[in-house]
């Protein structure tokens, strides 16, 4: 059986005054069904524009997804209609953004914005999608759900916005949700809740999750698969275990050392990643990390290094992953 | 809701008050007075012992205060008394003028939403493409050219495109009549100065609907809209439109206060006796009841068209509350 999805030398770029902007570099990545996968990086790395790409959601101009291909339950999402695609959106593809404030529209009550998909996909009738929409909001958590139907987004806190966004996603039950940055915006207490819920309703109702975040704790946490993404490329994958205690990219690693730990002496310094993401416009033909790398070698100015195997379902880009794996472990 | 309303009326009070003050002083300024202009006006000469009675007659003798106090409670009272230079009632000068001028007002108005709307919309969503250039260069157009400008072309216009395919030529009649009674009639008078200004009023909020909505448009709502899978019609009208009109209803409701009383060169053109023509006669002739009752009415429309305004506003946007 084909994956759920499957994405396939994905090109995405900008065409700005600036020069072209390549957010997005030949990635490739599967999501089976049910199962949880996340793609970390920093900002600026690609990753939302990954995501946005999926649903063919970037803005054209000047964004285009110039190459690749997207298979969805069979089907290559990157050939559909626009007619086509908007069935996807919403129906089978559902998506969580990062910023509950501004991702509800201020003027439309939350039941509407609930209920028109329902009656929009569905097709059902005003009363029903009234009925599931009190539903959604009960599995989501929200309290008193008839009163909150009728009142408008700044009426709710971050997190319950968070929650109803959850719910418009599950409206349909999709068969995936594309988490995007879905806690970054809220409070630390919040942001667990939130996962949880995120990861009880996916699991139960057997819904695959890309869970798109900078935040490595809820990667340990709820992905069964993490992809690492810099400068529009993947550069390591594995599972959840693989990256945290075996990461096979200095970039990881570097990620890794840069958060603060409890299991550390306060004392202890933390290592920020030094430098700046690179400028996406100008990338040359070798490592965009190595102006940042410890352990650049002569190598990593000449080629890019490909995604390739250090073990079973483990991948990383570097030249020198064998070396990195072993006593450097010791060091972190 | 309530409390506010009431709250908004009486802070129209002050306003106006304010307004009756400025107004009183700044007409009494301006050098000479009615009677001189009416007895004297053609440079004859005028016997000082006539132009004192007039005064005296006219009350402008009585001491300042006291003529300021009869203004004010005058306007308590709603008795705006007589015109100064016609010495007919104000009330009965303005009624019909202020009849017509509210009527062309709200169709200026009308022509204008009717314009601006999808314009301005199919401008934001048609970005740099050739329709936004065109509705661009339309609405540039409405802003540059003069309305009385338009309405002699709109004149001319009809007058040739009759006279060719009619025979005889026809232009909009110049007696008005009431809607009530004849509305064929006062349509086909009123209509075209209702074009020529809500042309050029259409063509500030075309402008302000086109940015308001290309703003709207990158906010992360209406990605989220799509991301539903909604159709890209119901995107624009429920989810974007909304959300854009506060600017533009700012706009209109502004220009519609601007046509109660500043229609004066329109209306010279289409040859309406409109309140806009009044004004400048009432001012030219110093007729200080006249002006003063006419000012009153165009601050009490301004102030009054605001709270419409912002009542808008809270039916828009529902975070907007009063209390």
């Amino acid at each position: 059986m084909p994956p759920l999805l499957e994405i396939d030398n994905l090109y995405t770029q900008f065409f700005t005054s600036a020069g072209t902007v390549r957010a997005v570099d030949g990635i490739s990545y599967v999501v089976e069904e049910g199962e949880t996968v996340a793609i970390v990086g920093e900002s600026g790395c690609g990753k939302s524009v990954s995501a946005l790409s999926i649903l063919r959601l970037i803005p054209d101009p000047p964004g285009r997804i110039v190459e690749g291909s997207i298979r969805f339950m069979g089907r290559e999402l990157l050939q559909l209609s626009d007619e086509e695609i908007r069935h996807v959106r919403g129906r089978e593809i559902a998506m969580v953004f990062q910023e509950p404030m501004t991702s509800l529209n201020p003027v439309l009550t939350i039941g509407r914005q609930l209920t028109e998909t329902l009656t929009h996909h569905l097709d059902m009738d005003d009363d029903a999608a009234r009925a599931r929409a009190l539903e959604l909001l009960d599995l989501v958590g929200i309290s008193d759900p008839d009163r909150r139907l009728g009142q408008y987004p700044h009426h709710l806190s971050g997190g319950m916005r968070q929650r109803v966004m959850i719910a418009m996603a599950l409206c349909c039950e999709p068969k995936l949700i594309i988490a995007d940055e879905p806690t970054t915006a809220l409070d630390v207490t919040i942001q667990a809740q939130i996962l949880e819920l995120m990861k009880e309703l996916t699991r139960n109702m057997g819904v695959a999750l890309i869970i798109i975040t900078h935040n490595l704790g809820v990667v340990a946490r709820y992905a069964d698969r993490v992809n690492v993404m810099y400068a529009g490329k993947i550069i390591e994958r594995g599972t959840a275990l693989d990256i945290y205690h075996s990461p096979a990219h200095p970039y990881t690693l570097a990620l890794l050392r840069s958060v603060p730990r409890m299991d550390q002496p306060r004392k202890e310094k933390l290592d920020p990643v030094e430098g700046q993401p690179p400028d996406l416009t100008t990338l040359d033909e070798g490592c965009p990390f190595r102006p940042r790398c410890r352990y650049v070698v002569d190598r990593c100015a000449e080629e890019n290094p490909l995604l390739e195997p250090v073990s079973e379902g483990h991948l990383s880009a570097c030249w020198e992953k064998d070396r990195l794996r072993g006593p450097l472990k010791e060091a972190s | 809701m309530y409390k506010y309303i009431v709250k908004r009326v009486l802070l129209m009070i002050p306003t106006l008050i304010g307004a009756a003050v400025l107004v009183f002083f700044i007409l009494r300024l301006i050098p000479g007075d009615v009677c001189e202009l009416r007895l004297a006006g053609s440079g004859l000469y005028a016997d000082p012992a006539e132009i004192e009675l007039c005064r005296t007659n006219l009350g402008l003798n009585d001491p300042i205060p006291v003529q300021f106090a009869d203004f004010v409670w005058g306007f308590f009272i709603l008795d705006l008394g007589d015109s100064m230079w016609t010495g007919k009632p104000i009330t009965f000068e303005i009624g019909l003028r202020f009849q017509l001028s509210l009527q062309v007002a709200f169709m200026a108005t009308f022509v204008a939403v009717l314009i601006s709307i999808p314009l301005g919309t199919i401008s934001a969503i048609k970005q740099d493409t050739w329709i936004d250039y065109v509705v661009r260069v339309f609405s540039i157009a409405g802003i540059a050219i003069p309305s009385f400008w338009l309405g002699i072309m709109i004149i001319l216009g009809l007058l040739i495109a009759t006279q060719k395919f009619l025979g005889t030529p026809w232009m909009p009649p110049i007696e008005y009549v009431s809607p009530l009674e004849d509305p064929l009639g006062n349509m086909a008078q009123l209509i075209w100065p209702s074009v020529a200004t809500g042309y050029r009023y259409s063509a500030v909020a075309t402008r302000m609907t086109r940015s308001a909505l290309l703003e709207v448009l990158r906010e992360d709502y209406i990605r989220t809209a799509r991301a539903k899978g909604l159709l890209e019609k119901v995107i624009i009208n429920r989810h974007a439109l909304k959300n854009s009109l506060l600017p533009v209803v700012t706009v209109i409701g502004i220009e519609f206060a601007f046509l109660m009383g500043g229609l004066v060169v329109t209306e010279q053109v289409f040859n309406l006796n409109g309140l806009g023509k009044l004004f400048v006669e009432s001012v030219l002739n110093n007729d200080y009841t006249m002006t003063q009752a006419l000012v009153m009415i165009v601050v009490a429309v301004f102030v009054f068209t605001n709270f419409v305004v912002d009542l808008f506003y809270a039916w828009l946007d529902p975070r907007i509350r009063y209390g």
